[in-house]
């Protein structure tokens, strides 16, 4: 799989994608998932994003979600603002569609 | 066109049941994603950015009005009212739900369509020439030949898992418009004994991250011989291709590793072997009843010229300009073959609504002896129209906005979906394909620059084709933001060769700019009659450098 974390970074969020429709979803503080990457639980440090792992593992098991992996975030308020543009067009959509994906809801 | 038999229509049937009872264990939790992702990858079904993608073959590129109707129907009722036409002359559609896709891939079935060697370590689809049996000058039809590689290589036991994916693609044309030196085999019918076809195999080409260009290891193979010798290839590759790294798996890399001379031999000692020779000997009866579907359509006596066809030329403009560049010479005088350009201005290249898809069928049914092709640089062909209905298809194209006429310009390039679609990509490359079709967008420009092949791809794996554009560009990621690498001078045609690089990658902002320089440098420096190409390979890559690298 991709890397898709900075050694240096500090802040991180997890994704994956819901298994029965692809859609990106994100881990949120209460251990669901969200479609919306601003609802997603900010991990400070490698072992908060191990332990969001772990819970990712177990959504994995129940048949829930596929390919989840973390991924940097930076922090604006309690919010987390993706840093690469690969997870901003996760997050939104094609940038060539605007009609599509969740920029489209 | 090919139909059908009693094995292929059971063989579809099966394997639709087969994968239905899969997805239906997958969402039980039977089956784990590391069991199931091998076999959904079998029937076509990736997992992309935003949703699952599903990619329909389409051998050879052909298929009928009935079958592009179906095409419309899957991307109206299960995805977005669209779909992708790759370089590899199949769909793909970006959103369908995995609970869906049984049922697509049954919708599919009753069109004979499906998403077989669209994915996996096989054999995968054979592409074709799109101007099969309808181009002048062609040798005999590549689609007998894809076909009977087709039933040849579906679900063949010895094939399936291969070190790596293994790409075929055949003509029967001198001008090569499949790429066919681009693949791990490609196939150019050649005038052999006593007129039979035969076949100069070429084998070890391919693009990704070690660009090559095939070498010829089978000249003249007859006809009969062609899965023989197909056979030992295959073996050869099967036994001493690497499996330990998945960069240096294909075919490419082995005839590199040993010399093309060195493979050559052992794909001769291995067919001189016999094998399964006599059994794939192929029997006179079996080419002819191939063959047979593969018949000319009921042409009309007609003259060459057409007078309605002229006077519209005289006196529209616009058709004047399509016909220009969007026609090509028909083999049967008082025909055209229409090229139908998927790249409207500022678009997304190879893109194709429901409604397009159901304007092109409709076309196809009442122009065009019911065919259509699909072109590997994302466009569509109806290969058999009457001059006299050329005015009146141009018109029904343009109301579906599908008569922009630029087949071969600046603006007709080979876009992969990037970093907006793709799982693997880098950076975006639809988006730099629209600002460039943008800025070139003035017509006369485009045709005073002329034949000029740009071809994107958003990372490495070079699904854009891009180590063969005259202008090829390829996105990277440099810490999160994306950068675009220039080539020059490649080419996919009967003189295919890699395009060099011209020196360090460029913005986003500042790309778009630097494809301009390097257009205007060829105009600069042109000799009457050259194309871009020409020109390139007799001045070659300094002055480019120069007046792209000089101000900085």
């Amino acid at each position: 799989m991709a890397q898709h974390i900075n050694k240096k970074a500090r802040f991180h969020s997890l994704t994956a994608n819901r298994l029965l429709d692809g859609e990106p979803v994100y881990l949120t503080g209460d251990h669901g998932w969200s479609e919306v990457l601003s609802d997603a639980v900010i991990a400070d440090g490698k072992e908060e994003g191990a332990k969001l792992m772990d819970v990712a593992a177990q959504a994995v098991k129940d048949q829930h979600v596929v390919n989840p992996y973390l991924f940097d975030v930076d922090v604006d308020g309690t919010t987390p603002k993706p840093i690469s543009v690969r997870e901003q067009i996760r997050a939104t959509g094609p940038t060539v569609r605007l009609d599509l994906g969740k920029q489209a809801s | 066109m090919y139909r059908y038999d009693e094995f292929d229509h059971t063989i579809v049937k099966e394997r639709v049941t087969e994968f239905t009872g899969q997805v239906k264990r997958r969402l039980a939790g039977e089956l784990t994603e590391d069991e199931f992702k091998p076999l959904r990858l079998m029937n076509g079904l990736y997992l992309q950015l935003h949703a699952y993608m599903l990619r329909v073959a389409i051998p050879y590129g052909t298929l009928s009005g009935t079958q592009m109707r179906m095409l419309a129907h899957v991307a109206r009722k299960y995805d977005k009212g669209y779909g992708h036409f790759t370089t590899r002359q199949n769909i793909q559609y970006n959103w369908p739900k995995l609970k869906d896709v049984p049922d697509i891939l049954d919708d599919l079935a009753t069109v004979e369509m499906h998403a077989i060697q669209t994915s996996g370590n096989c054999i995968r689809n054979v592409t074709s020439d799109q101007y099969a049996g309808v181009a002048a000058g062609e040798i005999d039809d590549p689609r007998v030949w894809a076909e009977i590689l087709r039933q040849w290589s579906t679900f063949h036991p010895e094939y399936t898992f291969l070190p790596r994916k293994f790409k075929i693609a055949v003509t029967g044309h001198s001008n090569d418009r499949a790429a066919i030196k681009m693949h791990d085999v490609g196939i150019i019918i050649v005038e052999g004994e006593n007129g039979e076809p035969a076949f100069d195999i070429y084998a070890g080409g391919g693009q990704g991250r070690t660009p090559m260009v095939a070498h010829l290891v089978g000249e003249k193979i007859p006809a009969r011989d062609l899965l023989h010798f197909m056979d030992a290839i295959m073996r050869v590759y099967n036994m001493h291709g690497r499996r330990d790294n998945l960069y240096k798996a294909r075919i490419k890399i082995l005839v590199h590793a040993l010399g093309a001379e060195e493979f050559a031999r052992q794909v001769k000692e291995e067919f001189a072997k016999g094998g399964a020779g006599e059994d794939l000997k192929l029997p006179d009866g079996e080419i002819e009843r191939i063959r047979a579907y593969f018949a000319p359509p009921a042409y009309e006596t007609l003259p060459d010229s057409d007078a309605g066809y002229e006077k519209a030329l005289a006196e529209d403009k616009a058709f004047a300009q399509w016909a220009r560049t969007n026609l090509a010479d028909h083999k049967v005088p008082g025909y055209a073959i229409v090229n139908v350009s998927l790249k409207p201005i500022g678009g997304i290249a190879g893109d194709a609504s429901d409604a397009q898809m159901d304007a092109v069928a409709d076309l196809a049914e009442t122009f065009s002896f019911d065919e259509v092709r699909v072109t590997h640089e994302q466009n569509l062909t109806l290969p058999d129209v009457k001059k006299s209905d050329l005015y009146e298809v141009w018109k029904r194209l343009d109301a579906a906005l599908l008569a922009t006429p630029n087949i071969g310009l600046i603006s007709d390039m080979i876009v992969c979906p990037g970093l907006d679609y793709c799982d693997l990509a880098n950076a975006r490359s639809i988006s730099i394909g629209q600002m460039i079709s943008e800025r070139f967008a003035d017509l006369d420009k485009e045709h005073d620059i002329g034949e000029l092949k740009v071809k994107i791809s958003g990372c490495i794996n070079a699904c854009g084709h891009h180590h063969v554009g005259h202008i090829g560009i390829l996105g990277v990621d440099k810490k999160g933001v994306e950068f675009y690498q220039v080539t020059l001078g490649g080419s996919a045609d009967e003189n295919a060769a890699v395009g060099d690089i011209v020196g360090p990658a460029f913005t986003e902002d500042e790309i778009v700019g630097a494809i301009e320089t390097i257009v205007e440098t060829f105009v600069a420096n042109r000799k009457d009659g050259e194309i871009f190409l020409d020109t390139y390979r007799r001045i070659g890559i300094d002055p480019f450098k120069e007046t792209l690298y000089a101000a900085a």
